[in-house]
């Protein structure tokens, strides 16, 4: 499955290039041309079937899925051998004990520790962890035994393994940066059907960082419509409040008509919602306005262009594993696919 | 012996107090070679005799060595919208638990997520506090109808962790408190197959350790050891933990000395390790040692104690890491200090 592999590759912002390989492995023969560009992002080019000559608007569409994920980046090495290290991307503090990762290009093992409940007052276990006192130790017994292994610098992603948890049902699975590698591979399945249009499906660079890699692919491919393909927000667990559980796990593709970054175009959504509709297809839309994504770039890039996000719930992202559903999955495929093909005909205002 | 790989096998195994039977049925088979007798007992104990070639004419004599074999772990509470509410066994610091994959030991074993709600829909304030244990759920991703069929209140969970190997010989994984010291008495009692000894050993796995030494209590007063050592991780020095509570990594094993041990036992653990050049340390233990040693030391008429710690980073943690070394020498201390058990030394401790 290219989601399992996408998954457990590792691809922290500003080093998504094993992430990049396996995509340009799978979209090998289903594109005309790809090619990546200063920031990383890889765009292909599906060209359409469409005569050049014929007058049909969209002419060129976007698809776009961020390749990276959020991480640590090794900061500098501690005189007993571990390793300090910053946070790359938006992660909760209080995630970060008691966790296996890996660390640089050669994937060294490491783990982040704390310490021995025994040693820690009972006030202060009620007080969050203080970050600036974990360390990433790979067993290096001192300072010089680790500057023989890792450089300030170095990519550090979590150690998770993908894996079926339900093979009935709303098929769940759990895995590491859901967010985003299950839109990457949307975007590979999307790739496999021919359309009137040109398709450039771009796998983007260091979303998790504002947004930059798709701004600049934006502006590269000049598109006349985009969508944003993302694994979003699913917070349907139990809870004291009453907050809304933005996204709900197994009632299929989550449809963005705002968020901080974007207000989607309408005309947009409708098509989604009509395709969806017409098909049978569960949907729903994004309840909260959080979190901002590529369509935050790329509606912005040159002089406007109409976007819309569309995307598969993930609950616990930006953790080390999260866990989505396989057929909120296929729903998403399938309604993209019709509504990609819809598209073809123009879009009603 | 193949070190890596038996502790590999113990730290895989789910044990949480009270449930160790997947891991005494390995301590058992690597025990089995080198035993005259092995036997569980009512409260889980496995206990394993090999025993000594005492002279003709002097008493019988046996050492007991005890290391747990049960670890700390989550129990099912409550099922909630298909989520699953859990207390935890044994001393688990609630904050390690976000994030943390683990699996329920339903009908069939689950894998599950201690789910944590991501940043974006956080708000600051909330960053600043603990999820405490009312709020924080596992996740199997199983749908309610189905969950309540498979999963159980009282059903134990365990943490979720590969064993990995680091650099210089350090491996990491859970439960090694104390699977490295089970790990430790196997490999003892295998280095003693190729030596002389005049007591009898007594080499157990003991249960619910975790929970207040419960294992080695009622071990104990079933064994009657004239003397027992107690092996069990120590606090290895690590970011955040003071020198003065913490002992070296792969300095060897830190010999205990303190109220809770008997001094000729930490002597003579102290004079055969410097004999044998064996790599050691000295810890001192105020009070409460909270390991078997504990326990053992006032059963029955009283026993004679010493321990050995073998230095551990991120105890109770699911990363706790050891040297492998350590472990090792552990080990062989254990043995030359057994193969050196006599009447001269049965005499000095004023044994009967």
């Amino acid at each position: 499955m290219l989601l399992r592999e996408l998954s457990e590759a590792r691809g922290v912002s500003g080093n998504e290039g094993p992430v990049r390989d396996i995509i340009l492995e799978a979209v090998g023969d289903l594109v005309d041309e790809h090619r990546v560009d200063a920031m990383g992002n890889l765009i292909c080019l599906k060209k359409g079937r469409r005569q050049s000559s014929e007058q049909a608007w969209p002419r060129k569409v976007m698809i776009a899925a961020h390749l990276d994920e959020v991480g640590l980046i090794v900061t500098g090495i501690n005189g007993d051998g571990t390793l300090r290290f910053d946070k790359v991307g938006g992660i909760d503090d209080r995630i970060l004990l008691s966790k296996q990762v890996l660390v640089g290009q050669e994937a060294l093992p490491g783990v982040i520790g704390y310490r021995p409940i025994h040693l820690i007052p009972r006030k202060e276990r009620e007080r969050v962890a203080d970050p600036k006192k974990l360390a990433i130790d790979i067993g290096a017994a001192d300072k010089s035994d680790a500057e023989k292994l890792v450089q300030p610098g170095n990519y550090v992603s979590f150690r998770t393994a993908f894996q079926v948890l339900d093979e009935e049902g709303l098929r769940t699975v759990k895995g590491k940066a859901f967010d985003d590698r299950v839109g990457c591979a949307m975007l590979v399945e999307l790739l496999k059907e021919d359309y009137a249009f040109d398709l450039y499906a771009a796998f983007t660079a260091q979303e998790e960082l504002g947004l930059r890699g798709a701004r600049v692919a934006a502006y590269a491919i000049n598109p006349d419509v985009a969508f944003v393909h993302e694994g979003t927000v699913c917070d349907d667990l139990p809870k004291k409040k009453d907050l809304s559980p933005v996204t709900e796990l197994g009632k299929g593709p989550a449809i963005t008509f705002m968020d901080r970054s974007v207000i989607t175009d309408r005309r947009l959504v409708k098509l989604l919602v009509t395709t969806a509709e017409k098909l049978g297809i569960p949907y729903q839309f994004k309840r909260v306005v959080s979190g901002g994504t590529d369509a935050g770039a790329i509606h912005l890039t040159r002089e406007g262009v109409p976007s819309v996000v569309v995307s598969v719930p993930s609950r616990y992202i930006h953790a080390p594993v999260s866990l989505l559903s396989l057929s909120d999955f296929d729903y998403t495929v399938k309604l993209m696919r019709a509504a990609l093909h819809t598209l073809e005909g123009g879009l009603e205002s | 012996m193949d070190t890596v790989g038996l502790l590999r096998d113990l730290s895989q195994a789910s044990g949480v107090s009270g449930y160790e039977d997947e891991v005494q049925a390995i301590v058992r088979q690597a025990l089995e070679p080198h035993a005259d007798t092995l036997r569980i007992d009512a409260l889980g104990n496995l206990i394993a005799l090999k025993r000594g070639k005492q002279a003709d004419g002097a008493p019988t004599r046996a050492v007991m060595l005890a290391a747990h074999a049960d670890e700390i772990g989550l129990m099912v509470k409550e099922l909630e919208e298909g989520f699953i509410r859990f207390t935890r066994v044994g001393g688990v610091d609630v904050r390690i638990l976000l994030g943390q994959e683990v699996v329920v030991h339903g009908e069939r074993p689950l894998p599950g997520i201690v789910g944590s709600r991501p940043p974006h829909i956080t708000p600051p304030e909330e960053r600043e506090k603990i999820v405490g244990l009312d709020e924080l759920f596992i996740d199997v991703g199983i749908p309610e109808e189905r969950l309540s069929k498979l999963v159980h209140v009282g059903d134990i969970v365990t943490m979720r962790r590969d064993f990995l190997e680091l650099a210089s010989g350090c491996v990491c994984g859970k439960a090694f408190d104390d699977r490295a010291g089970v790990v430790a008495v196997v490999e003892c009692m295998e280095t003693l197959s190729t030596m002389d000894h005049l007591w009898d050993v007594y080499a157990v796995a003991t249960s619910q350790e975790e929970v207040g030494l419960r294992g080695a209590m009622v071990s104990a007063y079933g064994i009657v050891p004239d003397v027992a050592i107690a092996v069990d991780v120590g606090f290895g020095a690590q970011p955040g933990v003071d020198e003065a509570e913490s002992v070296k990594m792969d300095a060897g094993p830190a010999i205990a000395r303190g109220p809770s041990i008997h001094p000729l036992m930490y002597e003579k653990l102290v004079a055969t390790a410097k004999e044998h050049e064996v790599p050691h340390q000295t810890e001192i233990i105020a009070g409460r040692s909270g390991t078997d040693a504990w326990a053992i030391q006032v059963t029955r008429e009283g026993i004679p104690c010493g321990l050995l710690s073998i230095p551990l980073r991120y105890m109770h943690t699911s990363v706790e890491t050891v040297c492998i070394k350590d472990i090792n020498r552990t080990a062989r201390l254990m043995a030359l200090f057994i193969a050196g058990l006599d009447e001269h030394f049965a005499e000095a401790m004023g044994l009967d």
